[in-house]
């Protein structure tokens, strides 16, 4: 984190964004302690930060699991009832929309559009897509992403 | 440069780069506003006070929209009207039906637009889901489900005070006005000041109430309920019942707040000449060699100095605020010398401000010096409750020496007015002459910061009055980055001082503000004793009481001990 900072040493507000961005990759996730080293290294105050990381989509003050699920709800993906693989994948894991399995291996989150609509659904795994599946398909992929993991 | 715009058929001229609302307020349109607010940014994020332009194919926000040559501006045509009613009734499906249970009844403002544009029936199903209320501050209380997201508190908290305490967090639908992590008001940043209720268009910010508690109080036969009041009190009260702000208001408050059930009343003003005695003492004893001092009558201002710039708490006057201060000389001498226990005595301060809730809840070692704070506002409420007809009130006399303060001690209600206080009897102790003139014209009016260069002696002494705390922190960064040249900084964290705290009545605009700053230094004017060295009660309790200014005694009873907080 320290040689994050450094990078970011002349502490232009405009560096807000790069460094949380560069914070998430490294930690995997902004926590509440990071958002306030941060306002004290901008000088800007830790509710403006938490207003700016809340705004977008790409921070999270959430723990991900090793393996990133990301359901599209785009349009698209909407029509071709991107629902039911939402629900699908819910009911295996056993976890909500936005949240992370106990065994911190699979974390779900819905998200507006991956640009691959002519494929939908599209769902994506950390960062391998996976398109025209049928829902039966997912107890197999999920299966052989958990033997993966052990 | 000017140009000529039509508005309404009717031609006007119009300088380049003024919003269309500026125009309209000049000549005496109305249109509806939410999100726009005094001094602040506009952001047209609220759209009530769209107007239609010939040529434009949609509609434009009056506040944020700037005039172009020759525009035809129609602002009640039937197209704007119904876009207006539209919004409101939007506003009204994500806002609870509880009007007749809101503490803002009366005075909101999403009332006001519904009426004013005859909103009659639901037409948009309520789409409203109960919030948490965040109670986790003893000053403020949020309810973000009556939030319109208008954003005037979180621009308030940004621009004027500096701290972004709330703000907006998340996105579109989602958006609400938040705390950092959502952990409620208290975790940290907030000042207190309550500038945002102030500024805020219906309840979703208000005060936390400590009305009922007093109410319990009066009614208890075992407590002794006495009351003290800050000098903005008489001013506001005079305001809000119709009455002249003159010499008599002080008496008709006395009196009603003897109709109440309070024993006894106080005015803050003794305790504000007890700070101006010791921290020109303090002063003294090190000037003039080089030296800084920040007033601390401001709790807000304390706050911001203890949390966000611990390196100047040093610089800090230890002298508690007069509320503290008055509240500790009620319960440790003028009632125990008439005989009462002081677990029996029940201290209620009336004061302009919120964060002085925080403050008598937080000072003191286990015995608090004041038991409950009340808003103007609440003060307000109390009277109507009792049914009081402040018209018909015999005028009642203090009756007792505590009620005599000088003149200085009640400008410390207004920007400028501690400093000029303090440097009136800086002056004498110094020279042993009054200073002539009495009055600091530098340090008066409604500017953010005002700055004196005065002599003591032919030695010079640079004082700095400042409000609007944003205006402070820009002073602070200054000294941090090597500004030496200041002696004494006083700093209110509310615009204007006192007289526009976040207790006083809500809408309070520029020409209430004028007339509350003019009603102090009337006072100042008419008052005999303008000077605190030369108030006779001090004498009284410096020899009874306390002790010579500064001394181990009067730290003892006076002074905060800031010690534990830089340690922290």
């Amino acid at each position: 984190m320290e040689a994050i900072f450094e990078k970011y040493s002349l502490k232009k507000p405009e560096s807000l964004i790069p460094l949380l961005q560069e914070i998430q990759e490294a930690n995997g996730y902004l926590t509440d302690e990071i958002v306030e080293k941060v306002s004290v290294h901008l000088n800007i105050p830790t509710n403006r930060i938490y207003g700016v990381a809340t705004f977008y989509d790409q921070f999270r003050f959430k723990r991900r699991g090793i393996f990133h699920i990301r359901v599209c709800r785009g349009t698209s993906c909407y029509l071709c009832s991107s629902s039911s693989y939402l629900k699908e994948i819910e009911k295996l894991l056993k976890v909500q929309d936005g949240s992370v399995t106990r065994d911190k291996k699979f974390s779900l989150e819905t998200v507006n559009c991956m640009g691959g609509c002519s494929q939908s659904p599209v769902i994506r795994i950390n960062d391998t897509y996976y398109h025209h599946l049928s829902v039966s398909d997912l107890g197999e992929i999920i299966r052989t992403l958990r033997e993966k993991s052990e | 440069m000017l140009l000529t715009i039509e508005i309404n058929g009717q031609q006007v001229s119009a300088k380049r780069g003024e919003t269309i609302l500026t125009v309209l307020n000049r000549i005496g349109v109305k249109v509806p506003t939410l999100c726009f607010f005094g001094s602040l940014s506009p952001t047209g994020s609220c759209r009530m006070c769209v107007v239609e332009v010939e040529g434009l194919t949609h509609l434009v926000p009056a506040c944020s929209h700037q005039v172009e040559e020759w525009m035809q501006i129609h602002t009640h045509s039937p197209r704007v009207l119904k876009a207006r009613k539209a919004l409101v009734e939007l506003l009204l499906a994500n806002h609870p039906d509880d009007c007749l249970y809101c503490d803002r009844n009366g005075s909101c403002e999403l009332q006001d637009l519904s009426e004013e544009l005859q909103v009659r029936e639901r037409r948009y199903p309520s789409s409203h889901k109960p919030v948490q209320i965040d109670k986790t501050c003893a000053s403020i209380q949020r309810d973000p489900g009556k939030c319109v997201l208008c954003g005037r508190c979180s621009r308030v908290c940004t621009e004027i005070i500096g701290i972004s305490a709330i703000d907006s967090v998340g996105r579109g639908s989602s958006t609400r006005i938040g705390t950092s992590y959502n952990k409620g008001l208290n975790y940290h940043a907030c000042v207190k000041c309550g500038q945002c209720i102030m500024s805020c268009p219906t309840a979703a910010l208000t005060e936390r109430k400590s009305l009922p508690r007093v109410i319990e109080a009066l009614g208890n036969p075992d407590l002794y309920p006495v009351v003290q009041f800050s000098p903005t009190v008489p001013g506001a009260i005079a305001e809000e019942f119709g009455l002249k702000s003159n010499k008599d208001i002080m008496n008709i408050l006395r009196s009603a707040l003897k109709k109440i059930g309070f024993r006894q009343s106080f005015d803050v003003s003794l305790a504000s000449d007890i700070t101006i005695m010791e921290e020109a003492a303090l002063f003294l004893e090190r000037w003039p060699r080089k030296t800084t001092l920040f007033t601390s009558c401001c709790p807000s201002w304390v706050r911001y100095i203890e949390v966000f710039r611990p390196e100047f708490v040093e610089y800090l006057s230890p002298v508690k605020s007069p509320q503290q201060i008055m509240g500790a000389l009620i319960k440790q001498y003028i009632t125990s010398s008439a005989g009462i226990k002081s677990e029996k005595v029940f201290v209620v301060s009336v004061m302009p401000c919120t964060s002085k809730k925080t403050e008598a809840d937080v000072e003191g070692n286990g015995t608090r010096s004041v038991d409950a704070v009340i808003t103007i506002r609440e003060l307000v409420k109390l009277i109507r409750l009792l049914g009081i007809d402040l018209n018909n009130l015999e005028p009642e006399p203090a009756e007792n020496a505590f009620s005599i303060s000088s003149s200085s001690g009640r400008l410390f209600g207004v920007s400028g007015g501690h400093l000029e206080g303090l440097m009136r009897s800086i002056h004498f102790l110094n020279t042993g002459q009054e200073l002539n003139p009495i009055k600091i014209n530098d340090l008066r009016g409604l500017k953010p910061k005002k700055e004196s260069r005065m002599r003591i002696n032919k030695l010079p002494v640079n004082v700095v009055a400042v409000n609007g705390l944003a205006n402070a922190i820009a002073l602070m960064d200054e000294i941090a980055a090597g500004r030496d040249d200041i002696h004494i900084v006083e700093v209110m964290a509310c615009p204007g001082g006192c007289i526009n705290g976040g207790g006083q009545k809500i809408g309070t605009d520029e020409k209430m503000l004028k007339s509350r700053m003019k009603a102090l230094y009337d006072i100042d004017e008419e008052e005999i004793v303008k000077v605190a060295h030369k108030n006779p009660t001090l004498n009284e309790l410096f020899d009874k009481f306390l002790s010579k200014p500064n001394s181990e005694r009067n730290r003892e009873v006076l002074h905060k001990d800031r010690s534990k907080i830089i340690s922290e």
